[in-house]
């Protein structure tokens, strides 16, 4: 896959494409924080030091290639343009963190995008892959892999009481960080969000809003991760957030289904008024569409629209992200109202796409 | 960087609030951050110093004043020269080795965000040819108890021969490790 297709792309094969239980699970990612031994973290490392680890992780790049059986690209955040870079932010295949100094800092991209290694991040390295709808066995398995082609050939900064070290003591011992991207609107509308968030947490489960960046949960889109890293097998943690995970589905669905029995009439009117809003309107906000989103995909989760296919939900959510439409138009100065005029011709642009795919 | 809360002193301290609504990150200053006390498990102390804030935040047990002095200032990591101030005030480690050299006072700190302080998951192979051994052996050390719970002699001496078998190729390794293993 070309790299230009990175930043011009607007669909991933990881998020909201059909998987187990992507009815209500939009994504699993499976991250994996490691360091190399002796080597300062890189918030304190100079630019030698950077430049060391950079230079240690390219020398296992061709291992890291054989053990996911897959050519990555190795884009250093240094040679890309402020808005390709922001692109990739949105897309969470690098982090904000190394946007603010990007010497040194580099994303190695699996050509089917689900894996993205992060060089001289918070962590010399994070590996993080990602699967639709709820599985984080697979991820698991892949960032695993990647971690033995590592450790084979260099030392990793590890003890034996505490694990391996990391440079924020939130991520010490497995440096496992498991998080699956929830669509909860049934819960959200029988007002049981509240009680499913408190509920995780117990079990050392944070449960928070995931939409846009703004850390709101506008179109009802949530994050549940692990909490704790020290102390649990990787095996029990992925364990314990996939149960947790899997009961929340279900209070989800269920919600669902009473919604259906009680409001259906006024629930399909809200769905097709959505629908009909990212069809024909000419100018969009960012949240706007999450919601529209929100409620377009609920429909036809359950059976009350069916112009477009529920994984489509994912690319009007991808397209209307404002350094994607600024990237795509070129124009890094567009303003706001500009970003949503061109954010209507997006989704009205992607909608024609998907009912395309759908005759066809 | 100013104060989030007062917008005139320098923010020296960086709280993180986790509730079920969300989490909010704050940086403040020392008198701002004071306000914050109520949640950091030390009723009773009013005037609260940076230093004394930060030990509740970061989950220190209270210690003797004096050995708290002569333990904590001076102390510095000798691999990338970070001191236990350093971690304080940016909540970030510096390096592996740092690890090793606050191990006592992160200790509680771990506790606190972890409800743990051992590690219990992946061990690299590389770096831990011996400790591989020893997790194996604790690994079937749990198996052959479970099995001996569930009356399934036969496998339980299966595991005991394993576990011998492991702990002669230890003991053959390291003589000192063996003492380890054996606990």
């Amino acid at each position: 896959m070309p790299v230009n297709d990175l930043y011009r792309s607007y669909r991933l094969s990881w998020f909201g494409q059909p998987g187990e239980s992507s009815d209500v699970a939009l994504m699993s990612r499976v991250s994996l924080s490691r360091n190399f031994a002796r080597l300062p973290f890189p918030n304190r490392a100079d630019m030698k030091q950077l430049a060391t680890v950079q230079n240690m992780a390219n020398s296992v790049f061709a291992d890291i290639e054989a053990a996911v059986g897959q050519e990555f690209d190795a884009i250093g955040l240094d040679g890309l343009t402020e808005m390709e870079r922001r692109v990739l932010e949105e897309k969470e295949l690098v982090s904000r963190e190394m946007l603010d100094s990007t010497q040194y800092r580099s994303a190695y991209i699996s050509a089917d995008r689900r894996v993205s290694i992060l060089v001289n991040e918070e962590d010399h390295l994070r590996i993080q892959c990602m699967a639709p709808g709820l599985d984080l066995t697979a991820p698991f398995a892949a960032a695993s892999r990647i971690d033995d082609a590592i450790e084979a050939k260099l030392d990793m900064a590890f003890d034996e009481k505490m694990g391996y070290l990391t440079s924020s003591p939130t991520n010490l011992g497995t440096g496992l960080r498991a998080e699956v991207m929830l669509h909860l609107p049934g819960l959200a509308y029988t007002r049981n969000i509240n009680s499913v968030a408190s509920t995780a947490q117990q079990l050392g489960i944070l449960v928070q809003g995931g939409g846009s960046k703004d850390n709101e949960a506008a179109g009802h889109f949530f994050e549940a991760t692990n909490q704790m890293t020290l102390g649990c097998t990787e095996a029990g943690l992925l364990e314990t957030l996939t149960g947790a995970v899997k009961e929340i589905i279900a209070h989800e669905r269920r919600a669902r289904k009473a919604l259906l029995l009680y409001s259906k009439e006024r629930l399909e009117d809200a769905v097709w008024r959505a629908y009909g809003i990212l069809c024909y309107a000419r100018s969009l906000g960012e949240k706007e569409v999450e919601e529209l989103v929100s409620k377009v995909r609920l429909g036809i989760d359950l059976g009350l629209l069916d112009a477009i296919p529920s994984a489509g939900c994912a690319d009007l959510l991808l397209a209307s992200r404002p350094e994607y439409i600024k990237n795509l138009s070129g124009n890094e100065n567009l303003s706001p109202p500009e970003i949503d005029r061109q954010r209507a011709v997006m989704v009205r642009r992607v909608l024609a796409d998907l009912r395309q795919e759908g005759t066809a | 960087m100013l104060c989030d809360d007062c917008h005139k002193n320098e923010a020296h301290i960086h709280i993180r609030q986790v509730s079920p609504e969300g989490s909010f990150d704050k940086n403040l200053c020392e008198q701002c951050a004071a306000k914050y006390g109520g949640f950091l498990g030390q009723p009773g102390t009013e005037n609260l110093t940076v230093h004394d804030l930060l030990k509740g935040i970061f989950g220190s047990l209270p210690r003797p004043k004096a050995e708290e002095e002569t333990a904590v200032p001076g102390l510095a990591c000798p691999n990338c020269g970070m001191t236990y101030q350093d971690f304080v005030r940016s909540g970030r480690i510096g390096c592996g080795v740092c690890y090793d050299t606050f191990r006592e006072q992160m200790a509680p700190l771990l506790t606190r965000i972890h409800g743990s302080r051992t590690h219990s998951g992946k061990i690299p192979r590389r770096s831990g040819g011996v400790l591989v051994t020893r997790h194996e052996i604790a690994v079937l050390k749990e198996k052959l108890e479970a099995a001996v719970k569930r009356e399934e002699y036969e496998k339980a001496a299966r595991y005991r021969d394993e576990i011998r078998a492991l702990e002669q190729q230890l003991a053959a390794e390291k003589k000192e490790a063996a003492d380890h293993a054996g606990q």
